[in-house]
């Protein structure tokens, strides 16, 4: 049997990118993956013939500048090519449009509120107050506050320090700001009900919250904290759809010698002297180590690939509390052409940014109180896009891909687990809210793939569906992630450790958690971090 | 001539009512006595054209001159680096001229388009310098700066647009040859050159047709993200290709001022470009004497830590001395490298050289001073493959 140094659970970005870490440090590094192809949440598919889905995560700006570069994906094919603005349509048949250019955007709020307009400034530099004190925790392992081991101290210190640096206001505000609601934040701006529908879509997205639940603000910090070559804020689709980020990853892991087997299906990590010994595949295939990383979020990790008896019943309760609840849906859909809006004049760049048909906080509100109720929403909020605007690779040309994602779905639903006829519903529930704002829109679609929380989970194995692999809310954030006593990628057994969304700092396909839990398990073993820090200059 | 040349210092070239129409935010800037865009909607969009579609970018104002005549080819030898005899009709090749000193002068693209007939292209005017080179030989020198119309199209999507406006076989036309063609009654010529290090071609018609070859590439290429671009764009592709440029990366020998200013080819690493077989060339001599003394300098490509450009920055070796300047710099959105070109002293700028760049930036009005590490680089930044692929690919 070959031992290998680690071995990783799971080839999503996380999972490859600390496998690439560890080989570039020397070590040998396999990687298991349960799908015949590699990639965890961030892929290419081809389920129509001609065309390429990012049939799970479709854009991208939280991934870290400093890992792309350090594990040279650009020489590995990788680029991310930003794009511009974003649309709400109304149901009067008008819209508000996000434009890139400030001037632009700031005459486009003007035509809804003009007071509005010179509001989205002040807006703007407090969220950037927010961003520039969080970004640089990103690559950092966050302290444990109840450890008195000087490295703990002097992080903690550090945390401090910076929050301290932030002036009497600011430390208030940023307070306020990781504990209130999108909706109540962004009532302390904007006036203009479609404005603040436009601006809270990233407050809720992926998370089982309504924008007025507590915690909203800061999930839109965290889709607004990325960049895209020094754009703060802006977002981007990865050339040839989100699979060119993992393959990338997978080629600079295979360039320092680690090694990555699909059809892989980890069914065991087995345990030893209270210590990791390695892991049995469903097949019987067995493999030695020391190290085991998962990139399986914390449920799937520590109920569906241990003995229970493994592990402390403490442990596993905490394991068991962990908030992982799927709100959202996708549907992924090849077009024979590019649809019509006809709210929108001809050559409007909008139309190459995300797309939304909600136009209050109140019927966003609306959408969420059908998933407290086990339903999908009726009226659903969609973040919609057609990359293939500005990406030539995924369709063929004049023909286009558009990725819909859609909230709130229920992980079960109100009358049981999700049925195929549920899932045909809960399509057909969105292309007709598509159709009401495109009329040829439904007679474009070649090609359609609906999935709920239930495909999410088995096909992609993200527990309930939640795509950030647990609720990104205070109380699983920073040192709480994925809860107290585990935020520094180390599980409760020696040699395991954790490296998914699940841990700091959360979701997106940021691949900070996947560097951060590398560098730790390069100082467990004293060897030479090949990890890079924040080299942002701020 | 006309007299009244006064009112409009700077000329429009037959594409600027496209170029009019598709500026969304009014900058210019004089190109070699053109109004020229430094961009023309954001800087970041036209810059993935060039590396994810199609760009297209009006190249009218560079300079452009005919040689033709039965001594072309000695002349060509006479004036230029490398050895010219080989460049069979319908190839272009990059070159290079220095004065005596071996000091450049230029470097260009020159195109064989007939047996005796050639096309030189460069950023800066050479009238007299190659006329005073021509004594002596039988040749005929005509500038045609104003007569020809052309357009860079470049991007990985820059072979099928073509082919959507009906260019038979295109994709088989190697990197650095040419071809005529005609649209709608144009005649017009394609080179599979340009200064993205990407795949791309040149269109060099007539200003009669530049409009309508214009019209037709935006149509052609609507369903491949084909995009107008201004120079900043460019600028940052053509240095992470790490291509130079005249007045940036080197004075001019015939500008320089100052002594000592100049550089010779082999001091800005293009000593393959300078052909010591042929036996005269401008500048052969004092060439083959720096080849044996060693350079006074070296350009060199830096990768230096952390996101700020290192425009014009001063060059460190080991913090302290003083070692060269930063000609060209850029942080490159593909490569996600802060990159740079540099002139550094011999005999520093190897590789595993401890160098700093001195960089100063300012956040809020507020002046930042940093040093950073430097590496240098063997390679370009970013070199697809799809550059040199023939048949061309799609995208």
């Amino acid at each position: 049997m070959k031992k290998y140094d680690a071995i990783v659970v799971g080839a999503g970005h996380n999972g490859l990118t600390s496998a690439a870490f560890l080989a570039k440090a020397g070590l040998r590094v396999l990687v298991l993956e349960r799908n015949p192809y590699i990639g965890g949440a961030a892929v290419s598919r081809e389920l129509h013939k001609g065309w390429t889905y990012s049939n799970c995560s479709y854009v991208c700006s939280l991934f870290r500048p400093e890992i792309y570069r350090s594990l040279e994906l650009a020489r590995h094919g990788l680029q991310v090519i930003p794009y511009g603005g974003g649309i709400t349509f109304t149901r009067d048949g008008g819209y508000f449009g996000n434009y890139n250019d400030h001037e632009v955007k700031r005459r486009e709020i003007a035509r809804h509120s003009r007071r509005d307009a010179d509001a989205y400034d002040r807006y703007e530099v407090d969220v950037m107050k927010q961003t520039r004190f969080i970004r640089p925790l990103l690559l950092r392992t966050p302290p444990d506050p109840a450890s008195f081991r000087p490295r703990d101290v002097f992080e903690l210190l550090y945390l401090l320090r910076k929050f301290h640096d932030l002036g009497e206001r600011q430390m208030y505000d940023t307070l306020r700001f990781w504990t209130m609601s999108i909706g109540d934040f962004l009532d302390e701006y904007f006036e203009c009900d479609v404005v603040k529908a436009h601006f809270a879509g990233s407050g809720i997205i992926g998370t089982a919250l309504g924008v007025y639940s507590p915690g909203t603000a800061y999930v839109l910090l965290h889709h607004y904290m990325g960049d895209i070559d020094g754009s703060i804020g802006a977002w981007g689709f990865a050339r040839g759809g989100m699979g060119a980020i993992t393959k990338a990853l997978g080629a600079a892991l295979q360039s320092y010698g680690g090694e990555i087997r699909t059809d892989a299906d980890v069914a065991r990590i087995s345990v030893r002297g209270g210590r990791v010994a390695g892991v049995a595949l469903r097949n019987g295939e067995e493999y030695e180590t020391d190290i085991v990383v998962s990139n399986l979020d914390v449920k799937r990790t520590f109920l569906k690939l241990f003995d229970e008896g493994d592990l402390q019943p403490d442990f596993l309760g905490k394991v068991r509390n962990f908030k992982i609840r799927g709100s959202s849906g996708k549907l992924n859909i090849a077009l024979d052409g590019l649809p019509s809006f006809p709210a929108l004049p001809g050559g409007s760049p909008l139309m190459t940014g995300d797309m939304h048909f909600t136009d209050s906080l109140e019927r966003m509100e609306r959408a969420y109180d059908d998933w407290k109720n086990g339903r999908w929403s009726q009226d659903p909020y969609v973040d919609m896009l057609i990359p293939t605007q500005i990406d030539p690779t995924m369709a063929p040309p004049g023909k286009h891909y558009m990725t819909v994602f859609v909230q709130y779905a229920p992980p079960r639903l109100a009358t049981g687990d999700w049925t195929d006829a549920d899932r045909q519903a809960f399509g057909k529930t969105v292309t007709d809210q598509i159709a009401r704002y495109s009329p040829d829109f439904e007679n474009l679609i070649l090609h359609a793939e609906v999935r709920t929380p239930r495909e999410l989970e088995n096909e992609v194995g993200l527990t309930e569906g939640n795509i950030f692999q647990g609720e990104l809310t205070m109380d699983q954030l920073l040192f709480n992630r994925p809860f107290p006593g585990y935020a520094q990628y180390r599980g409760p057994l020696k040699g395991m450790y954790m490296c998914g969304s699940s841990t700091h700092p959360g979701g997106g396909v940021m691949a900070a958690p996947g560097a951060n839990a590398a560098r730790e398990i390069l100082r467990d073993l004293r060897r030479a971090n090949t990890v890079p820090g924040d080299a942002s200059d701020e | 001539m006309s007299t009244g040349h006064f009112r409009t210092p700077l000329q429009h070239t037959p594409f600027h009512s496209r170029l009019v129409a598709a500026s969304t935010c009014n900058e210019w800037y004089a190109w070699k006595g053109y109004t020229a865009p430094s961009r023309l909607t954001e800087v970041e969009f036209e810059y993935f054209a060039i590396r994810n579609s199609a760009s297209i970018f009006d190249i009218t104002p560079m300079t452009k001159y005919r040689i033709r005549g039965p001594d072309c080819v000695p002349y060509l030898n006479r004036l230029l680096t490398r050895e010219i005899g080989a460049l069979a009709v319908g190839r272009v090749a990059y070159c290079l001229w220095c004065d005596d000193a071996g000091q450049l002068i230029d470097d260009g693209t020159l195109f064989r388009l007939a047996g005796q007939e050639y096309r030189l292209c460069s950023q800066e005017r050479h009238y007299d310098w190659l006329l005073t080179s021509a004594l002596g030989f039988d040749v005929g020198i005509e500038e045609e700066t104003g007569h020809v119309a052309a357009l860079a199209l470049q991007g990985p999507t820059s072979c099928a647009v073509l082919r959507g406006l009906g260019i038979g076989a295109i994709e088989m036309l190697r990197p650095f040859h040419l071809m005529s063609t005609s649209f709608q009654g144009h005649e017009f010529m394609i080179s599979r050159t340009g200064f993205t290090g990407d795949l791309g071609y040149e269109l060099w018609m007539h200003p009669d047709a530049a409009g309508a070859i214009w019209d037709a590439l935006i149509e052609a290429g609507g369903d491949y993200a084909i995009m107008p671009i201004g120079s900043e764009a460019l600028d940052v592709a053509r240095i992470e290709a790490g291509f130079i440029q005249a007045n940036v990366d080197f004075v001019p020998a015939d500008q320089a001022v100052r002594p000592g200013r100049g550089r010779s080819p082999l001091e800005l690493g293009l000593a393959s470009h300078v052909d010591f077989r042929k036996a005269n060339f401008t500048g052969r001599r004092a060439l083959s004497e720096e080849q044996r003394r060693g350079s006074r300098y070296q350009l060199v490509r830096l990768d230096i830590d952390g996101s700020t450009p290192a425009t014009d920055s001063f060059v460190y070796y080991g913090r302290r001395k003083v070692v060269g300047h930063v000609t060209s710099a850029a942080w490159s959105p593909t490569a996600k490298a802060n990159i740079a070109l540099a002139s550094l002293q011999t005999p520093y700028g190897t590789q595993g050289d401890d160098l700093w760049v001195e960089i100063y930036y300012k956040r809020e009005l507020k002046w930042e001073r940093k040093m950073a590490r430097c590496r240098v680089v063997a390679g370009t930044f970013y070199d697809p493959p799809r550059r040199r692929q023939t048949p061309a690919a799609d995208y």
